[in-house]
């Protein structure tokens, strides 16, 4: 196989994926009683699609597949076959057996376990079930866009701009809309035939049959291919495409009507699914048709992304360098120097933001997997729970929503286990039956926050407490319940016999703050009895910089996140006590005891630590534990990049990672967290002492 | 950079690089070997072994700093302007080690090189690939790759399986 045939193959992979994960989601948002047309166009779509491109690259047991589930869907869609619940979990299977055929021929190996025939036989009895015209040939299918009973009224017409109105379109676009194909029924011919062929073919159906056909198009399709823009400005010669781009709006009812034709398009070009659309129905022979959706976006591997992500932290570092050098000249003498350096700073910065948003993923990216997730775990317990999606398109790096999808699952599928009661509980305890998972992502202060809410009976505070008695745990009744929601993060929770008598998540809780933590964030939990669960998870944006405190500690440089930093402080002598009997001590702040540990003495440094009093000391946060830090000095903030310690060497024990500083030595990046564990290995750390 | 990690069955000629920790002198594959620079500052990591020197940066990367005199227990450890400093390039990682000098770079026929017999050296002889001798010195061989990620370096997680 060529190396051309591969890049393709490659594209061919990655989006039928997309096919399968859009497929998915329209299954599961799908309503069984009230099929919405639109979501059962785009499942067909989606089998379709994959079914052109597979038959292209001779995937026959893909094509089979998609090929009894496309004509099932398609007499669903134009009516033949009422949609069943039961068709969806086939349908479903359908999905997962195309997904391992897939993953098969990706990886270029044979897998005769997938229940190939079984599901192809299943499909094909559900057509069979319900009508032996089973003559929908696949060319018919694959033009179904077009043989779809063109909608003829001018209100129908007027209903489809109607509906796209709220998107982007001013309220002017009804009445232009109108006028367009009433006033001028002619009009779409004039535009297509004076335009350059690319242009042209799009217009097919116009030119078959103007009016009618146009209408079908659009009220029926709204998804159909269209042009993407660029084609547009590549003929700027034509007055009337001219005016089109970056005109997203409709314009007023005097300007011409191809003008309206083609906003309405640009609007759509965004829709990735349309152009592929485009491409599984146009003849086989082009090999990848796709082309047209380069326009708007490009496929690049991560390791080139990465690569350029490291290339301009090098250059951030650089320019930091620059600036320390040059930070003592003489402003008067160099003043044309100090201007660029700050010309420089300015641009490498704004080069930093954009290089990182290039990472940056919609959260959606994890989130539609859960709707699957949930209905899979609920049905598989007997309980009815929805999914409520929130803010998908919160946009995170791809390296955080890589490590949340884990933590994520575990938590969902707690809640729907453990939060969530069975339905005849709920409805004895006054509660609808369905139980309700919401799942959303928003921005706060600079991070990302994702909650998991339930509805379902809280946790329960005295079997957290018991058991962790039972583990030795230094616990009291009178805890504040934010700490006893904590204890189900603590290693001993994770115990397999508490998952069937604690009501709430006890398996593997630990792991699970462990990899928040591991990707800078923090989780935490309200829970009310009775009323439900909320975990909060807070995000770093990026994983690859991080607002720093760079502190000192004899010699060394540290640099502690800024987001575990409540407060630094200068202490007086008698706020600071020493425990008898005990190395330990404490710190007074505000009335509340704090342990004080020392920098120093945790990362066993060379020389004294500094007499607190005539020193700097740090009240930090970490797994909902405060405690103080003494360290040396404060050095300054910055914004460093974190670059990785396991890359050449290991995993330390209180150090996540490091940097480089403007003067190139490396500073290491400490690991809040693992402060206190740290600290235990000889003392007792218990925070606090009221 | 690296070609194929298995060695001196196919090849006719290998070459090592030699150094001297001590009294004794080491040889080990150039291939392995990325650069030699002199000691630069480095950044102690806390908690860690003493032969573990810190880390630096090598032109953007973090890299490890093991002092071989020290993991070896040579009774004189100074870093002056003429300490030397390996880089290398194993397991695909980058790793320097410090050693007392570097001397050579020798061509060896597989026919030089004769096992090494169970001796009390610096190091375990499973490190070993064999003695040879050049020029009434004797050289011994060390499996550096092997060396860099056994257990007792500390350079590699535990329970990686690298």
């Amino acid at each position: 196989m060529n190396v051309g045939m591969e890049q393709f193959l490659e594209v061919f992979f990655e989006e039928a994926e997309e096919h399968l994960a859009n497929l998915e989601h329209l299954l599961l948002t799908l309503d069984v009683d009230a099929p919405d047309r639109e979501a059962l166009n785009g499942i067909f779509r989606a089998a379709h699609s994959i079914k052109g491109s597979s038959g292209m690259f001779g995937f026959d047991d893909l094509t089979a597949v998609t090929h009894v589930l496309e004509t099932l869907l398609d007499k669903i869609r134009s009516d033949q076959i009422a949609l069943r619940g039961e068709m969806i979990d086939v349908f479903l299977q359908a999905r997962d057996v195309l997904a391992q055929l897939l993953a098969c021929h990706k990886y270029q190996s044979v897998d005769p376990g997938i229940p190939v025939e079984g599901t192809v036989a299943r499909l094909q009895a559900l057509i069979d079930s319900h009508s032996e015209m089973s003559t929908a040939a696949v060319e018919d299918s694959a033009y179904g866009l077009f043989t779809e009973p063109p909608a003829q009224t001018d209100e129908e017409a007027f209903g489809f701009f109607d509906d796209n109105a709220g998107q982007t379109v001013a309220d002017t676009a009804d009445g232009d809309a109108f006028g367009f194909f009433e006033d001028q029924p002619g009009a779409p011919q004039a535009p297509s035939a004076s335009t350059p062929d690319e242009a042209y073919g799009l217009f097919d159906a116009e030119k078959v049959s103007p009016t009618e056909d146009a209408f079908g198009f659009f009220d029926e399709q709204p998804d159909a291919p269209v042009a993407p823009p660029e084609m547009v400005v590549e003929t700027p010669s034509y007055g009337v495409y001219a005016k089109a781009p970056g005109s997203p709006t409709i314009p007023a009812a005097a300007v011409p009507v191809s003008d309206s034709n083609v906003s309405t398009e640009e609007r759509r070009s965004g829709d990735r699914r349309s152009t592929d659309r485009r491409a599984a129905s146009s003849p086989p022979a082009v090999p990848r048709p796709t082309g047209d959706s380069e326009s708007s976006s490009i496929r690049v591997s991560v390791e080139k992304i990465d690569s350029l992500i490291n290339q301009v932290g090098e250059l951030v570092i650089t320019q930091a360098m620059l600036a320390q050098l040059t930070a003592g000249l003489d402003p008067a003498v160099f003043e044309k120097i100090n201007q660029a350096l700050s010309q420089l700073e300015h641009n490498t910065r704004e080069l930093q933001e954009s290089v990182m948003s290039i990472r940056m993923l919609p959260i959606s990216f994890i989130f539609n997997r859960f709707p699957r997730v949930v209905r899979d775990t609920a049905s598989k317990l007997g309980k009815k729970v929805e999914l409520i999606l929130q803010g998908e398109h919160t946009e995170l790096d791809k390296g955080v929503i890589e490590k949340l999808t884990d933590p994520l699952t575990h938590i969902i599928r707690n809640s729907v286990d453990h939060g969530i009661e069975m339905p005849a509980e709920r409805i004895a305890a006054g509660k609808p039956e369905h139980g309700t998972v919401r799942l959303s992502a928003f921005h706060q202060g600079g991070r990302i926050v994702v909650e998991i809410n339930d509805d379902g009976k809280g946790l329960a505070r005295d079997k957290i407490l018991a058991k962790a008695r039972e583990q030795g745990m230094a616990v009291s009744d009178d805890m504040p319940d934010s700490e006893v929601w904590q204890l189900i993060f603590m290693p001993g929770f994770s115990t397999a016999e508490v998952v069937t008598d604690l009501s709430g998540r006890g398996v593997g809780m630990d792991v699970v703050r462990r990899n928040i933590s591991a990707i800078g964030g923090r989780i935490d939990i309200e829970s009310l009895a009775g009323h439900g669960t909320r975990i909060t998870i807070r995000l770093p944006l990026t994983l690859a910089i991080l607002d720093g405190m760079i502190v000192a500690a004899g010699t060394v440089h540290y640099v502690i996140p800024l987001t575990y930093i409540i407060e630094s402080l200068q202490p007086k002598a008698d706020d600071i006590r020493s425990m008898r009997g005990s190395q330990r001590t404490v710190i007074r702040v505000r009335g509340e005891y704090l342990t004080l540990l020392s920098l120093h003495s945790l990362l066993n440094l060379e020389g004294e630590p500094p007499v607190p009093w005539q020193a700097i000391v740090l009240i930090l946060e970490a797994e909902g534990r405060k405690f103080a830090l003494l360290v040396d000095d404060l050095i300054g903030q910055q914004q460093v990049v974190i670059k990785s310690l396991e890359q050449n060497f290991r995993r330390i024990d209180g150090i996540t990672g490091a940097t480089i500083m403007g003067d190139g030595s490396v500073a290491l990046i400490l690991d809040v967290d693992a402060l206190p564990r740290l600290a235990s290995h000889g003392e007792l750390v218990n925070e606090s002492c009221e | 950079m690296n070609p194929a990690s298995d060695n001196n069955s196919s090849e006719p000629v290998q070459e090592f690089l030699t150094f001297t920790l001590g009294s004794e002198e080491y040889a080990i594959d150039i291939l392995r070997v990325q650069e030699i620079r002199g000691y630069d500052q480095v950044t102690a990591i806390a908690n860690s072994p003493a032969f573990i020197k810190g880390v630096i940066n090598l032109r953007g990367a973090i890299v490890p700093i093991v002092d071989l005199r020290i993991k070896f227990n040579l009774p004189s450890v100074t870093y002056d302007p003429f300490t030397v400093v390996i880089i290398l390039n194993v397991l695909n990682r980058i790793v320097g080690i410090v050693v007392d000098s570097v001397s050579d770079v020798l061509a060896l026929m597989p026919n030089e090189i004769k096992p090494a017999p169970e001796f009390g050296g610096s190091f375990d002889t499973q490190y070993l690939m064999g003695l040879a001798t050049v020029e009434e010195r004797m050289l011994i061989l060390v499996n550096i790759e092997q060396l860099m990620s056994s257990q007792e370096m500390a350079l590699l997680n535990e329970g990686s399986d690298a």
